[in-house]
């Protein structure tokens, strides 16, 4: 089965990767934590995320464009990346989720991957 | 409502809902349907309470007001026409019955809990829920499964208890070894779930395991391995404080400064470490609760016997292996001077010790008393596996 497992920062988290006192320490955990999950066999693909400065949302209002920078005040927790593993259970995604350094400095959603329409083209 | 009424409700409920549910379930047969009895009990204690004041026997009052929840829905379903039974029916609030003493069934509920034809994942849950009372989100936050998903193991184990109309009786002698196995396993499970998850409700769980490890001694006094888990637990529980320093950093137990370690509970461990030893049945938890006690002699000697450690890892691993002995061997032996012979342990171990963060915690440490290279790598896996954010730190800081 296929998870998505959505990583939220808090704002503070996010600010260590700028802080030259911090960064070493969260860089060291994140690269350690995902290179656990390549050496276990469970990832299918993933990325983290540039800042949430670097953020744009593209909205169509009425017709009407509307295009705003990021980063946007209305939230406390940012997206900071994401991956889809492929785990033998919803539980095992769970052991994951709660694994990640964003976990407790964060949330970690594990959502279950929409499997393809039975109809699609082979 | 009253604050006053309210703790009197708390109370009655922390001390006495297993044993209200366990008598109840054994008499009715049916867990969920005595749980549910108990739970309209209580809300009818907050009700009535603050009014009448808080009655004498307040467990009895509950029992019996669970009591009639239960004739009342056995009468509705007409599963009874016995006039033996609904004679029992009362319909009035009880009035303050008389003190009596619950006859104690949770032992036999906890042994229903740990039955093999229950699955053994659910086993502590189920026993947290059924003798504790813990609510199926809580448990679930501490087992680190979706409350839906563990309300729905413990709705089916509860069903399966109903319809293989397991006794709620105490299992012959020729099987209490096994079965009682199961049931110390689960409460050491709930113990160390709750002491290497952070915050509550895990943290509260660690509490409810000890308890539940007290109550397992006391109702089975002639039984060694409940007193060998109960002295293991106490040792761990001994140490808990001196596991972080003042700034919350994780400190591991040969740093620990053993002056921080609690006396009165290391004198509970070793009494009943000696209970046990007196019963002369040996079994893995004792075996475990005395390599706990080997470490606590540094408090009296200011060192640690790593050989005799070694020692009665040798012993776990031969009669009762499993990873984690067999990890806690390897540390051992190269502590006492034989770091090539504990890398040998190690690279001998199943492949699912690659997904076991204390293994490369072990196999770092281990590395680095060999002079061995690779260790950077063991302690980046070591990161990457563990789920204790202040024992990422600890490692973090020693990547360098």
């Amino acid at each position: 089965m296929q998870y998505m497992l959505i990583f939220n920062e808090t704002t503070a988290e996010t600010g260590r990767r700028d802080d030259p006192a911090a960064a070493p320490a969260y860089w060291g955990a994140w690269n350690a934590y995902v290179g656990a999950m390549y050496e276990s066999g469970i990832v299918v693909s993933g990325n983290g995320l540039q800042s949430p400065r670097t953020a744009i949302r593209v909205r169509v209002e009425g017709g009407k464009r509307q295009v705003q920078d990021g980063p946007f005040a209305d939230t406390h927790e940012h997206l900071g990346g994401y991956f889809i593993v492929e785990t033998v259970s919803l539980d095992d995604a769970l052991e994951w989720a709660a694994r990640a350094p964003c976990a407790s400095a964060g949330s970690v959603e594990v959502r279950p991957v929409l499997p393809p329409p039975t109809n699609a083209p082979a | 409502m009253s604050d006053g009424v309210s703790a009197a409700a708390e109370r009655v409920a922390r001390e006495s809902y297993g044993r209200l549910v366990a008598r109840l379930a054994w008499q009715w047969r049916d867990l969920a349907a005595a749980e549910d009895a108990l739970a309209d009990a209580f809300a009818a204690a907050l009700r009535h309470w603050p009014e009448q004041g808080v009655p004498d026997a307040p467990e009895a009052w509950l029992a019996a007001a669970a009591q009639r929840r239960l004739l009342h829905h056995a009468r509705h379903v007409r599963l009874t026409q016995d006039p033996r039974v609904t004679a029992l029916l009362d319909e009035a609030e009880p009035e303050a019955p008389e003190r009596q003493a619950v006859p104690d069934a949770r032992l036999q509920l906890m042994f229903v809990c740990a039955h093999p034809a229950i699955e053994a994942n659910v086993h502590a849950p189920l026993m947290l829920q059924a003798v504790l009372g813990l609510n199926a989100k809580v448990i679930a936050s501490a087992f680190l499964v979706s409350p839906a998903a563990m309300a729905q193991r413990l709705v089916r184990a509860k069903a399966r208890i109903r319809e293989a109309a397991l006794r709620f009786e105490a299992p012959e002698a020729r099987e209490l070894p096994a079965r009682l196995a199961a049931v110390l396993e689960a409460i050491y499970a709930a113990y160390t779930l709750g002491r290497h998850a952070l915050d509550s409700p895990a943290d509260d769980l660690r509490e409810e395991a000890l308890f539940l490890a007290r109550l397992a001694a006391q109702l089975l006094p002639t039984q060694a391995e409940a007193w060998g888990l109960l002295a293991l637990l106490l040792h761990a529980e001994s140490r808990r404080a001196a596991q972080f320093d003042a700034v919350g950093r994780f400190v591991p137990l040969p740093a620990q400064d053993p002056a921080g370690w609690r006396d009165d509970l290391i004198h509970e461990a070793e009494a009943a470490l000696w209970t046990a030893a007196k019963l002369r049945q040996p079994g893995p938890f004792q075996i475990e609760a005395a390599i706990q006690s080997a470490h606590a002699q540094r408090r009296a000697t200011g060192q640690t016997p790593w050989r005799a450690i070694a020692q009665l890892y040798g012993v776990l691993v031969e009669h009762h292996a499993n990873l984690g002995a067999r990890v806690g061997q390897a540390v051992a032996l190269a502590e006492s001077g034989e770091p090539a012979a504990a890398l040998a342990l190690l690279d001998a171990l199943p492949l699912e010790a690659a997904g076991y963060a204390p293994y490369w915690v072990a196999r770092a440490h281990v590395l680095g008393l060999a002079g061995a290279p690779g260790r950077q790598a063991a302690v980046q896996r070591a990161i990457g596996l563990t789920d204790d954010p202040r024992l990422r730190d600890f490692l973090v800081a020693q990547l360098g």
